[in-house]
């Protein structure tokens, strides 16, 4: 799950690690008077779940708070468009106004899982403001690594390294090291699966804080924090998708014409590449899990149809432990419960496959079968009209 | 020859009285696995389906001789009934389970490093020796006896490979689901080394997806000396970047992990790539002149 970044900053303020005063504010006039708090230089920075807002003018800085209030109308409401929303961009409906500070050193700290040594591991980089996937592939030497002890964390011999690697002096070193050693135990407590500082600043009076933050949490974990579920922002999430989470339906939604549907997720992602590779592409990723039901299937359908994009649709299941005929029944109530009218291609496999079929094509319903994938995935570009 | 579980397996279902655990118990026997009985704690001293339930997972073993167990419990509990398993030196210990935290799968790796137990998933499908034992949740039928390993990510995608093997006359060996968390017990590497001194796995079915390195870590595996075939197939060549598609461990992150880079390392290292996953057998048939 994302979270905002006036959300990260404060669960890190609450760890220990230093911020910059500020406060979010959803209004021009709350924008004025946070800045007149602040002493009117101020911040403004947009709150959406995608990084690169700078370039996107996402983030502006002004002098006074009447100022603040006229930057602040004309941000709110505005579409930003950064490297990481796509073209569509995200539309602004929340600033974080914060203290501008006089900036002497700009340092990256990240902590991310490490697949391969099964730890997490805290990256720390002198090039800090910069995109860290950069810096890793062309100055390698810059970005130093600590894996930390699946079970202590980050031990104070490890951040003091970090930090005179980094080419700190005390005592900002000192403070450096207690920032990242309380961003390690903070990744730990909130069961986040990526926390990066970038930048974290030395100012010129030689104070450490974070002036971003990204905190991206466990998704599994959400159930031992109440409090950080209500941290779920879903006016940034696909609307689609928050619908089909209600209904325990993995979604995500695509720019094809060809809805799909699939249990298990490595067959949905192989169904939308047989499609991509039939000349089609897919409008959207749907696993509906092992033990898709009749509900299930009726719900996976209402948000396939939701989607104006789609013109055709292709069932992949592989019934393992659930029967082709009960599949078949189920897709045939829906189908005519939701009067399903675009063409419905049907690939299945598995017990009772040869009843599920007769089932289907004595339905009186607009349905294709196939027999392998890729006959399947042919039907349904051919029916798609892509 | 199989690896991980045969007919020499005696599996222990922990949470066996759930209403997953008790099918998948009564599937795996039907299979003709030996199950031997059930944990649940709080339920030891009853019977369930038949089968003798247990407290704790080293009574168990001390009154039944299991060595393998597979595990049907929810994810908050899921982690700790792994260390349980492997603290009473079971073999092999295959946790179904979706949704563990990753927190919590941290120091279950590394309580298991340097013991005898070899965990497969979590977040798996299971193993399943064909036409000898089953520890999971893979349908019986779509297999069949013969010498083709199956490694895979994903569940539905493992049966569909082992359907097509299944459809051409090529048998398998074992089938091994080891899972779509980030975080697993068993890996690639690890499947392989298995396959590599399993005098009757002939060749192997590799099926990766987007995220991570553990295919890349494979390709670097076969390419120091695996001797046998192998086909593989990517899943999420369409993925788009920064999303996760279904499992946890399903995602583009930072440009790294994405279906291009991983099918490239493969195919450097020999292996037979197919882009389109209905290709999966047929390509197997051909490397082995079938």
């Amino acid at each position: 799950m994302k979270i905002h970044e006036y959300q990260a900053k404060n669960l890190l303020a609450n760890a220990g690690v230093p911020v910059p005063r500020g406060e979010p504010a959803l209004t021009a006039p709350d924008a004025r008077a946070v800045a007149e708090r602040l002493g009117g230089r101020v911040v403004l920075k947009a709150q959406i779940h995608a990084g690169g807002r700078g370039k996107g003018g996402g983030v502006k800085v002004v002098s006074d708070a009447a100022e603040a209030e006229r930057t602040a109308e004309a941000m709110l409401g505005m579409t930003l468009v950064t490297a990481q929303t796509g073209p569509a961009g995200r539309k602004v409906g929340r600033l974080l106004i914060e203290e501008a500070l006089d900036l002497d050193r700009e340092l990256y700290v990240g902590i991310v899982i490490d697949r391969a040594l099964a730890c997490p591991v805290l990256m720390a980089s002198r090039a800090g403001g910069m995109d860290i996937e950069q810096v890793a592939a062309e100055t390698p030497e810059l970005l130093l690594k600590e894996a930390l002890d699946p079970v202590a964390g980050l031990r104070s011999f490890q951040a003091r390294r970090l930090a005179y690697g980094l080419g700190l002096e005390r005592p900002v070193a000192g403070r450096a090291a207690a920032v990242m050693l309380a961003a390690a135990t903070a990744f730990r407590d909130l069961d986040a699966s990526l926390l990066e500082i970038n930048p974290l600043v030395v100012t010129d009076a030689g104070d450490v804080l974070a002036l971003d933050a990204k905190v991206n949490l466990d998704d599994n974990a959400l159930f031992r924090h109440p409090e950080l579920r209500e941290l779920r922002d879903i006016a940034e999430e696909e609307a689609l998708e928050v619908e089909a989470s209600k209904h325990s339906l993995s979604y995500v939604r695509l720019d094809g014409r060809i809805g799909c549907m699939v249990n298990g997720a490595g067959l949905a992602m192989a169904t939308m590449d047989i499609i991509h590779l039939a000349g089609g592409e897919p409008a959207n990723f749907l696993d509906v899990g092992g033990g898709a039901n009749a509900d299930q299937i009726r719900n996976a359908f209402r948000i396939l149809m939701a989607d104006p994009n789609v013109t055709a649709v292709l069932i992949n299941i592989f019934g393992g432990i659930l029967r082709c005929d009960v599949l078949a029944e189920g897709v045939i109530a829906a189908v005519r419960e939701l009067d399903v009218q675009l063409p419905v291609v049907i690939r299945m496999e598995g017990t009772n496959v040869d009843t599920g079929k007769k089932m289907l094509s004595e339905s009186g319903l607009n349905f294709t079968t196939a027999d392998t994938m890729s006959e399947a995935a042919e039907r349904v570009v051919a029916l798609a009209g892509v | 020859m199989a690896v991980l579980i045969d007919e020499r397996t005696r599996l222990l279902v922990q949470g066996l009285t759930g209403r997953e655990g008790t099918f998948h118990a009564q599937q795996a026997a039907s299979y003709g696995t030996t199950v031997v009985g059930g944990v649940s704690p709080g339920k030891g001293g009853t019977t369930h389906a038949g089968w003798p339930i247990f407290d704790t997972v080293r009574e168990a073993v001390a009154l039944t001789g299991a060595n393998a167990s597979v595990i049907f419990v929810p994810p908050p509990a899921a982690a700790d009934a792994i260390l349980e398993a492997a603290d009473a030196g079971l073999d092999v210990v295959v946790c179904i389970t979706e949704g563990i935290p990753t927190r919590d799968m941290l120091p279950v790796i590394a309580f298991l490093n340097g013991r005898r137990t070899r965990l497969v998933g979590p977040n798996c499908p299971g193993v399943l020796s064909a036409g000898k034992a089953k520890a999971g949740i893979i349908p019986g039928h779509i297999g069949s006896r013969g010498s083709v390993g199956v490694v895979s990510r994903s569940g539905t995608l493992t049966y569909e490979a082992m359907h097509q093997l299944t459809r051409l006359g090529l048998g398998q060996t074992t089938c091994i689901g080891i899972g779509g968390d980030p975080l697993v017990g068993t890996t690639f590497v690890d499947a392989l080394r298995l396959f590599a001194v399993d005098d009757a796995t002939e060749a192997v079915v590799l099926i990766g997806e987007i995220g991570g390195s553990a295919e890349e870590d494979a390709a670097r595996f076969i390419a120091d000396g695996f001797r046998k075939p192998v086909v593989g197939f990517i899943a999420g060549q369409t993925a788009p970047p920064g999303r996760r598609m279904g499992h946890a461990g399903a995602i583009i992150a930072g440009g790294a992990g994405t279906a291009a880079q991983k099918q490239a390392a493969l195919d450097a290292a020999g292996v037979t790539v197919v882009d389109s996953p209905a290709d999966i057998g047929a390509a197997m048939a051909r490397r082995l002149g079938a």
